[in-house]
């Protein structure tokens, strides 16, 4: 028999999720990949979900799924291990899923893996390798029986698609508890930021305490603007308010691949390296010569962030006018 | 109201390389400066305010850790938290995110709590799976990524932290709270509040005291296990140089050498 592995695909304006369709084609490689679809369009989008590997699709097209968070997809995935055992369930690490794998696992009983970055079986056992702290890389797996959680760091594999390819679909017959009809969305804002978005962004220019003040941020932001890429930082400014949550970079905040990185004022926090080191070109800017982030940087200037990048943004609006 | 902050010790962030102990495979926490989680500061900071605004309410901090957490927990006690209540027990070593949220999850079902928070994740584990597995083991709901937090009668509403902006969602009461980091200005602890955190109540319990077994517990109840610890490869450094004037020009110029510009 081999494993069989669910992945919960989230829509996103009634498309799937592209951080569900990574894990999905992982799930694919490693066995049999059956996918769970929970909310308004699951019906449209679940035959599609065979391209991505899935060989079998539970759906249940219901609205409250989007209106109310965590409680009714958790009671719909649990009546579902209670009828099957998959070997693993399989989740991207998003906002939604986490809150999801946190009540299953307990519900459950079940062991849980979070930031896995791979995985792999041997034979019945998963093996699943996880980054640890910087300088290490553990692989840990479950040493009870049953069903275990694991939860992917993002972009660690990738969509892999094969057109015409379908999957079974299977209507889920549950009705949706009203006591888990608690936890409601009033309303959803999208804030539109310039630029494109710091996953989607080729280059990012992301600052740190280097910075001195909140007030030099905008000089990471005009970087970021002249090489028409997104502003990023660490968590240690975003913890000290300087910016938003949603521009930490690292282990906690995103997970980025860009193919220009930039760290300026930041000393690289393994905290902060876990979440940039994937990146094609790393360059840095620091008053301190000792600092973690020239040991990785391919290009490393010591000296004054603040004085060094309004000339770079000068610099680089002019070679690129030329 | 009665409020609850969930807390934890951990190897200072700023100056210590986390490392395992390739024997019990568990963190190093022997010998290295050990601090509040910073995270959990803000989150301190955020239920503090809270309770001030709220009026008629008391803020407790709980935790699970070796003796040596009551440091910590003197510090939230300085910031102007009520009380604290730690859990220690020999038995809990090498505990799992589930049986943490056990373990918390007993205190605070005890206390009968109105409203807890809890960092969206601590700055060690980075797991983030304690607040939704307390959440689950008390059958209330959570709500996480807080960025503002409104108290309505018996409703919280607050608005949460997404990946492309924010929701506002509302829940009954209790309910768990995660509070996204950096939303909230860190209090820090006065004089005044460092003399007075002497005085204020401080328990500890032991697993015995929650009526939770060893077995469901520490090294014993964990759903997981490390089998191998390696190292990373190293990502091989390149040039640095020192800024004389030519920085800018010495980046632009490897910029274009890989046509990145």
């Amino acid at each position: 028999m081999p494993n069989t592995i669910w992945v919960l695909v989230e829509l996103e304006n009634g498309k799937p999720a592209r951080s569900s369709l990574e894990v999905l084609s992982k799930a694919a490689q490693l066995g049999r990949a059956e996918a769970i679809v929970l909310g308004s369009g699951a019906a449209e989008v679940a035959p599609t979900l065979g391209e991505y590997g899935a060989e079998k699709v539970y759906i249940h097209d219901d609205p409250t799924y989007d209106d109310y968070l965590t409680l009714p997809a958790v009671d719909t995935i649990s009546e579902l291990l209670k009828q099957h055992q998959p070997t693993l369930l399989l989740l991207a690490t998003t906002y939604d899923l986490r809150d999801i794998a946190a009540r299953l696992d307990v519900r459950h009983n079940m062991g849980l893996i979070t930031d896995a970055t791979d995985l792999q079986f041997d034979g019945d056992t998963v093996q699943v390798t996880v980054p640890w702290g910087g300088e290490n890389v553990v692989t840990a797996t479950f040493p009870k029986s049953g069903t275990g959680i694991v939860l992917t760091r993002p972009k660690a594999f990738s969509v892999e698609r094969q057109e015409g390819k379908t999957a079974d679909v299977e209507t889920l017959n549950v009705a949706i508890n009203a006591e888990s009809q608690k936890i409601k969305i009033l309303e959803r804002i999208e804030v539109q930021s310039e630029g494109p978005a710091l996953e989607d962004a080729s280059v990012i220019v992301s600052g740190g305490r280097g910075l001195g003040k909140p007030e030099n941020f905008h000089l990471v932001e005009d970087l970021a603007a002249a090489l028409g890429g997104a502003a990023g930082a660490t968590r240690a400014i975003v913890d000290a308010g300087w910016v938003p949550y949603s521009y930490q970079v690292g282990q906690t905040g995103k997970t980025v691949k860009p193919t220009l990185y930039f760290a300026c004022g930041i000393s690289g926090a393994i905290q902060h390296l876990a979440g940039m080191k994937g990146s094609k070109f790393i360059v840095a800017i620091n008053r301190d010569e000792h600092a973690p982030i020239f040991s990785i940087a391919d290009f490393g200037v010591i000296g004054d962030t603040l004085t060094i990048l309004p000339q770079l943004t000068e610099e680089v609006k002019r070679r690129k006018a030329q | 109201m009665k409020m609850y902050v969930c807390i934890k010790q951990i190897p200072d962030p700023n100056t210590v390389v986390s490392k395992l102990d390739p024997n019990t495979r568990r963190l190093v926490c022997s010998g290295v400066s050990l601090v509040l989680d910073p995270g959990d500061e803000v989150t301190i900071s955020a239920a503090i305010k809270l309770r001030d605004a709220l009026g008629n309410s008391e803020l407790t901090a709980v935790s699970m850790g070796p003796a040596s957490a009551q440091e910590a927990m003197r510090r939230s006690l300085a910031m102007g938290v009520d009380r604290a209540i730690l859990v220690t027990d020999p038995a809990l070593a090498g505990s799992d995110a589930l049986s943490t949220a056990r373990v918390l999850a007993a205190v605070l079902k005890k206390e009968e709590a109105d409203l807890i928070f809890c960092s969206t994740e601590s700055t060690d584990g980075y797991t983030g799976m304690v607040p939704g597995g307390i959440a689950e083991f008390l059958g209330i709901p959570q709500l996480t990524f807080a960025r503002e937090i409104n108290i309505e009668g018996q409703k919280a509403i607050i608005k949460r932290v997404t990946q492309t902006g924010y929701q506002t969602v509302e829940s009954p009461l209790p309910a768990v709270v995660t509070i996204a980091s950096g939303s909230f200005e860190a209090i820090y602890p006065t004089m005044k509040g460092i003399m007075g955190a002497k005085k204020k109540p401080f328990s500890q319990l032991a697993l015995s005291d929650l009526g939770i077994d060893a077995s469901e517990v520490g090294e014993a109840g964990a759903h997981e296990r490390i089998i191998t610890i390696g190292k990373v490869e190293a990502r091989a450094a390149g040039q640095v140089i020192k800024d004389e004037g030519n920085g800018a020009s010495a980046i632009a110029d490897f910029l274009q050498r890989y046509q990145l510009l």
